[in-house]
């Protein structure tokens, strides 16, 4: 049998988060030897296709393409996947926004569970996937024969993107269902990386007070370093930022190389979004905030001294 | 215009959870429960739109074991108008749920359905996703606004790097993001109140649904633990331990 990825994309470029869930295919090709395929849903999505096939151990590229396909409607979406679906024996989904609205219907169709977020394989039927806000890690197994999953893009290195030389072959499209309609897409406008691509990420919480301190305080930080900006959920329902750039249980998963927490008291919903990360630093002026438990370096001081001086200091 | 609620009694939101030491599962022996926050929000928003005069009853349903009456309850005192519990004391995966929820939804003919986007114990993030799949309609999942009207619900929704507005022909599934809404407090005499709403239970097996879990948890363990590090005097060895020792500069 064959794995089978749901490509992410906008239609012109394929979301990195592809990557990772395709190195989750590869983990389970290891028990069952089969071929990777992907599957690009859209409309005038011929880039994304053409970038598909680079990707190292993907064998072939299914295009469908469409109108009613343009704006990933999970209803519309679902109906063109269910029609490969018994040619597959597991099919994967990045778990993001886009994933984690789909898979569940592909699943419910097929009469089968869901494995959601996983982030390693133990074997073909065997997962490892975090509950409770990453508090406990479950290991489940599926009596399925489909085994629909998502993936957690931070349990899995990115596939490499150069090599590659699959075919791609344009499949049918299921109709329209014609019971939703996309109207508008409002997307933040960020100069700097992605929140859960980024390899740096300047996070910042209720400590700083307003969203002008988060802004006056956190943007040289993060154009020193490169890197994006995140907040905590207090950040955000404080309205210091806006929703998207929540970093928590609830909002994105993040692992960055440096993690740099500013202000944050390290709730445990935040805590989950961002534990994974390589190295975290943690500046607060509280010696007892959860956050030191998880943080490589911590400086307990006032943020407002403390954050210029670390741009002044930096290279 | 008639509004289901579907609701889980969880893990309260401010218990930390701990894994019981023969790696079954967690313990939730002498636990705080409480309703699942984003359920919360979803009732918040099916009671607000009562309250406007768009949907003219709110009913809440919740499956599992008896004990989620005091869940129900909880939604009845926030101005839901009643409750249906799904009696159960199976381990009720998101399938099955969603196959329950099918079928109060085929018995009640709601015109909107809202679920919270994702409960904070198992952290499926699947049910309502099914329960549109099954019952054949379109959905709205992570909405941070919704407007109802003409037969149709607008709904903004959070996604990666922004939000997007989608409108659905009604009937429909939409489940809760944070930003929908604040919930309200219950009071003492809406929980007076509440007592005297009514509430039935039904068994699966009245509504046909095979419950039988099909994801079998071979072990639940703690997360590997990532030890705290260092509290570092000042900014400039900060900057030469991420220089030197870490080596992220």
């Amino acid at each position: 049998m064959t794995i089978l990825v749901l490509t992410e994309h906008d239609n012109a470029t394929l979301n990195g988060a592809t990557l990772n869930t395709v190195t989750a295919a590869a983990a389970i090709s290891i028990f069952t030897g089969s071929e990777i395929h992907l599957l690009v849903v859209g409309h005038n999505a011929q880039a994304v296709a053409e970038a598909a096939t680079k990707i190292a151990g993907v064998s072939r590229v299914l295009l469908a393409d469409a109108p009613h396909l343009s704006d990933g409607l999970a209803e519309n979406v679902e109906g063109t996947v269910l029609n490969l679906a018994k040619n597959y024996s597991h099919i994967l989904f990045p778990a993001t926004a886009y994933g984690k609205n789909v898979a569940p219907r592909i699943a419910a169709k097929l009469d089968v569970a869901q494995i959601s977020d996983i982030t390693a394989v133990d074997d073909s039927n065997t997962f490892a996937r975090p509950i409770y806000a990453g508090n406990a890690i479950a290991t489940v197994q599926s009596t399925d024969t489909i085994k629909v999953i998502t993936v957690r893009s931070t349990g899995f290195d990115a596939a490499a993107f150069d090599a590659g030389g699959a075919t791609i072959d344009r499949i049918d499209v299921a109709p329209d269902a014609k019971t939703s309609q996309f109207l508008s897409r409002e997307v933040t406008k960020l100069n700097r990386p992605e929140l859960t691509g980024a390899s740096v990420i300047v996070s910042g919480g209720r400590g700083l007070g307003s969203g002008e301190n988060y802004r006056k305080v956190l943007e040289p930080l993060a154009d020193k370093l490169g890197g994006a900006l995140g907040a905590s959920r207090a950040a955000v329902d404080a309205g210091f930022v806006p929703n998207d750039y929540q970093v928590g249980q609830t909002g994105k998963i993040v692992a960055p190389r440096l993690y740099v927490a500013v202000g944050i008291s390290g709730a445990i919903q935040h805590l989950a979004g961002m534990k994974d990360s390589k190295v975290i630093v943690a500046v607060n002026k509280d010696p007892e905030a959860p956050i030191f438990s998880v943080a490589d370096y911590g400086v307990v001081n006032d943020l407002f001294t403390t954050v210029p001086e670390l741009v002044s200091l930096l290279p | 215009m008639r509004v289901i609620v579907a609701v889980k009694r969880v893990i309260d939101y401010n218990v930390k959870a701990r894994v019981k030491s023969d790696g079954t599962g967690i313990d939730l022996a002498n636990v705080k429960m409480s309703m699942n926050p984003f359920d919360e929000i979803a009732v918040e928003e099916a009671v607000r739109l009562k309250e406007a005069g768009v949907a003219t009853e709110v009913v809440v349903v919740s499956a599992g074991v008896a004990q989620c009456q005091e869940t129900l309850r909880t939604a009845l005192a926030m101005g839901a108008d009643r409750a249906i519990l799904i009696e159960s004391n199976e381990e009720l995966q998101p399938l099955a749920v969603a196959k329950l929820l099918k079928a109060v939804v085929e018995r009640e003919q709601p015109q909107l359905i809202l679920l919270g986007k994702q409960a904070i114990d198992d952290d499926s993030n699947q049910t309502g996703q099914m329960l549109a799949a099954l019952a054949g309609l379109p959905q709205a999942t992570f909405a941070s606004k919704l407007v109802v009207s003409d037969g149709r619900a607008i709904v903004s929704r959070e996604v990666d790097g922004g939000a997007e507005t989608l409108s659905l022909t009604l009937p429909a599934v939409v489940t809760t993001d944070l930003r929908l809404n604040e919930p309200r407090y219950v009071t003492l005499p809406n929980i007076m109140k509440a007592k005297k709403k009514p509430m039935d239970t039904v068994k699966p097996e009245v509504l046909n649904v095979d419950v039988t879990p099909r994801l079998k948890t071979l072990k639940v363990q703690e997360p590997a633990k990532r030890s705290a590090g260092v509290i570092v005097p000042d900014v400039k060895t900060l900057v030469e331990k991420l220089k030197g020792e870490a080596k992220v500069l």
